[in-house]
């Protein structure tokens, strides 16, 4: 009989066998390359991270999308470069070039110093602008989607966003979100 | 090390991430297999960068090393395309 005189597996027999088969499936895991990222913040500094970490990923292959939702609408309004504003108010770690007061720094016109100082800052190191990330997604077919629920709420209209940018809801992230080993909530 | 002779040259110094690896990407694209990228970098991160970059896209770093002026030099092999 020819399986009597197989020889038997060995515990390293199984484990190259089973590490095989992962690294065969793995390859053709499509989740290990999609990533959906919610993008829910509205200030300049919390603009950055999702559509770095989208660039990012595109530029390594995988399927990218970003859901915009709440005051994440700001980074695909048509109007992102004025509303994404930055604020010292109730953020101690914000850097200040001198020591100031809370009081201070909740003045008229504190927002658009703080605001100024951090686009020429970034500038300044050769931190990509957002519409230069912007830019970036869209050519490398990341998808931006508008939530729809939280536009209404805003009374924003399609029309208010960026061209390219699509619009969903809950169930279309989700369905998204599952097929994609990286969700992250930003 | 004997001198790797790349195809193509990429300047992302000055660049901060995602940008050197969105660029990287960009060029990538239009080569074809085989064809060895070398991109000058000044952005630290790049370091942890390109090698996880490589690594996930199918292309090989080759060879990295930090110039006497603390720039980065990093050589890319174009894998096979999926």
């Amino acid at each position: 009989m020819l399986e009597t005189q197989q020889t038997p597996l060995t515990e390293d027999g199984v484990r190259a066998i089973v590490r095989e088969e992962l690294t065969r499936a793995f390859k053709k895991d499509k989740a290990g390359r999609r990533a959906s990222l919610i993008s829910s913040k509205g200030t300049l500094d919390w603009a950055y991270p999702p559509l770095i970490l989208a660039t990012a990923a595109a530029a390594a292959g995988m399927e990218t999308a970003v859901f915009f939702t709440f005051y994440g609408l700001n980074v695909i309004h048509k109007d992102f470069e004025k509303r994404l504003q930055v604020s010292p108010v109730g953020n101690p770690a914000m850097p200040m070039p001198i020591p100031m007061a809370d009081v201070f720094t909740g003045m008229p016109g504190m927002k658009s110093v703080a605001t100024g100082m951090m686009k020429s800052k970034f500038a300044k190191k050769g931190v990509a602008s957002i519409r230069e990330l912007i830019d970036v997604a869209l050519e490398s077919e990341v998808r931006l989607i508008a939530c729809q629920m939280t536009m209404d709420v805003f009374d924003f209209s399609q029309d208010d966003f960026l061209d390219g940018v699509e619009f969903g809801g809950a169930a279309a992230f989700l369905s998204d979100a599952r097929k994609s080993h990286v969700t992250l909530f930003i | 090390m004997t001198a790797i002779a790349e195809d193509k040259v990429l300047d992302a110094r000055g660049l901060l991430c995602p940008m050197p690896v969105v660029k990287a990407g960009k060029e990538m694209r239009g080569m074809t297999e085989g064809q060895i990228l070398k991109i000058l970098a000044t952005d630290r991160g790049a370091i942890a960068d390109f090698p996880a970059w490589a690594e996930d896209t199918g292309n090989e770093l080759m060879h990295w090393q930090e110039e006497s002026d603390g720039s980065l030099v990093f050589f890319m092999r174009k894998g096979e395309e999926d």
